[in-house]
């Protein structure tokens, strides 16, 4: 019986990563997919072309802008690119770090749980960006205030996620630590956190989307530097190939984003992979 | 030439019952009391539901039970003794699947602060002894049923305790793995030198493996026989199976759980 299912795994291993990678089905899938982002793109094209508005410029204005103007100006990664990913990565990871230590905290514990749960559904079921005003005027109007707007927006996701994870948490894993001596803080970092990983990530996927919509929206209003802030201005000044430039730009920056956020989740949860 | 025979671990009448003095009240433990000496293998076999894991958490310190006292190596136990271990019947979920084979079985061992080189020592030692040579970096998943549940022994054996507890731990696999695992179990039970005390329902197991059957009535349990075992070692599952002094302990046992499970105490 355990011979069978080590000659099936040993099947498995062999046909690794790079044969399934090449394989037929794969460049296929790859194909189709390429296939309808042109497609897209086309109906982009034709459509503009069509309209000849200089509300929509033509991607073959757009793009190049993309280049010469976003991914390749200096200044613009200062003022712009810069600034504003400093923002989400702040904002994000410290609503990360306090959402999951708290979250863990409280699927741990009943206690917390119900004098806390309350509150959190308060204060979740508040559209951040009606907070703008609020944190305007607690943190004024510099990065203080964008950063607690994406914080607090991309806070609910993480926190839920976390409290689900904890509670979840299998009790035979934390009987076998304890029936092996090991102590509350061991049960804590090598127990309750990586049996709980799995629905933090899932949280932290659904808010590094909404990060990045938060940090456009802080920049809208009372800013002078950042992605949002070009993109309104430039609307606002009649730049529209500028401001689609932006657009894209910030399709970009989503998924490399989201790029990254999904490297380090395969790392972690590599266990979930096989 | 004298040997000095130790008590390990004792239950001085133990109680338990869940919910007291509400309506769902259920009394799983009836004044349990019996002493496993050290080097034993005794195994503890009863009808179904009656309570076998309730005694088998409340001996390991896991939980309290509502009256009567644990002692291990003569000190009353409040939690889990350092010298004790607990394995659990359902290995899928003892082990850690985010870890592989060998760091589940170091898991214990770096939270007890010993050097690497004696961790890795130890983890080699004891997936040598489990058989498991050779899968250390496996994840547990990628193992068949009975390899989690050596992988779990392992863990146990790495940490060292002289005492180990298996609840029901080959409940769950096939019989022919099962029969593997009993002789794996023996020779490391010999070899290593631990005290075992052994939980299951079958009780061609019981007798198999033990020095002593304990027999358990049905819920509140009580302990009703202290049978002593006196077949050769090292067994072997054909012809200690065939002996007829094993097919009349296991008769004996048979007809203790039959009446137990039909007349309740």
């Amino acid at each position: 019986m355990s011979d069978l299912v080590d000659t099936e795994m040993a099947v498995v291993m062999s046909d690794g990563p790079l044969r399934r990678w090449l394989s037929v089905d794969r460049i296929a899938d790859i194909g189709l997919r390429l296939a309808v982002l042109g497609g897209v793109y086309l109906f982009w094209l034709l459509a503009t072309r069509a309209a000849d508005s200089i509300f929509f410029p033509v991607p073959t204005d757009v793009l190049p802008a993309v280049w010469n103007d976003w991914l390749t100006d200096s200044t613009t990664w200062q003022d712009n690119i810069v600034p504003s990913v400093i923002r989400l990565l702040y904002g994000f990871v410290l609503a990360a770090v306090l959402s999951i230590a708290l979250g863990l905290a409280i699927g741990r514990s009943q206690v917390l749980l119900e004098m806390l749960e309350p509150t959190i559904h308060f204060l979740r079921a508040i559209p951040p960006p009606a907070l703008l005003p609020v944190f305007l005027i607690i943190f004024g109007i510099g990065d203080m205030q964008k950063v607690m707007v994406i914080a607090f927006g991309v806070a609910p996701p993480i926190l839920l996620n976390s409290i689900d994870g904890a509670r979840s948490v299998d009790q035979l894993q934390l009987d076998s630590a304890a029936a092996l001596q090991i102590g509350r803080r061991g049960r804590i970092t090598k127990v309750i956190f990586p049996a709980a990983a799995p629905k933090v990530f899932a949280g932290l996927r659904v808010s590094m989307s909404l990060a990045v919509i938060l940090m456009v929206i802080s920049e809208l209003v009372a800013a002078t530097d950042g992605i949002g802030f070009r993109i309104m201005r430039n609307s606002r000044n009649f730049a529209y190939v500028d401001m689609w430039a932006g657009l894209v730009v910030l399709a970009i920056l989503g998924i490399l984003l989201n790029a990254g956020l999904t490297l380090i989740e395969r790392r972690v949860l590599r266990w979930r992979l096989l | 030439m004298e040997t000095v025979v130790t008590t390990l671990l004792s239950a001085d009448d133990i109680h338990h019952t869940y919910s007291p003095g509400k309506p769902e009240e259920h009394r799983a433990l009836g004044g349990i009391s019996f002493s496993v000496d050290e080097g034993e293998f005794v195994s503890i076999v009863g009808p179904s539901g009656c309570g076998k894991t309730t005694l088998m958490r409340c001996l390991s310190g896991l939980m309290q039970p509502t009256a009567g006292t644990v002692l291990m190596e003569g000190r009353a136990i409040s939690a889990v003794p350092e010298d004790l271990t607990l394995v659990f019947q359902d290995y899928s979920r003892s082990l850690y699947p985010w870890l592989r084979v060998a760091d589940n079985v170091e898991f214990p061992l770096k939270d007890h602060r010993l050097p690497r080189a004696e961790r890795r020592k130890r983890v080699a030692q004891a997936l040598s002894d489990v058989g498991l040579t050779g899968h250390e970096t496996k994840y547990p998943r990628q193992l068949s049923g009975g390899m989690q549940q050596r992988v779990a022994i392992a863990r146990a054996l790495a940490y060292r305790p002289s005492m180990l507890l298996m609840d029901e731990p080959y409940a769950s696999v096939d019989a022919q793995t099962r029969e593997s695992l009993e002789d794996m179990l023996l020779d490391v039970w010999e070899r290593r030198n631990k005290t075992v005390l052994f939980v299951t329902h079958d009780i061609d197991e019981s007798v198999y493996l033990a020095d002593r059957v304990l027999v358990l009535s049905k819920g509140p349990s009580q302990v009703i026989a202290d049978i002593t075992v006196d077949i050769a070692r090292p067994r072997d599952q054909i012809d200690t199976k065939a002996d007829p002094e094993f097919v009349e302990l296991r008769a004996e046992v048979a007809r203790l759980i039959r009446n137990a499970g039909s007349d309740p105490t």
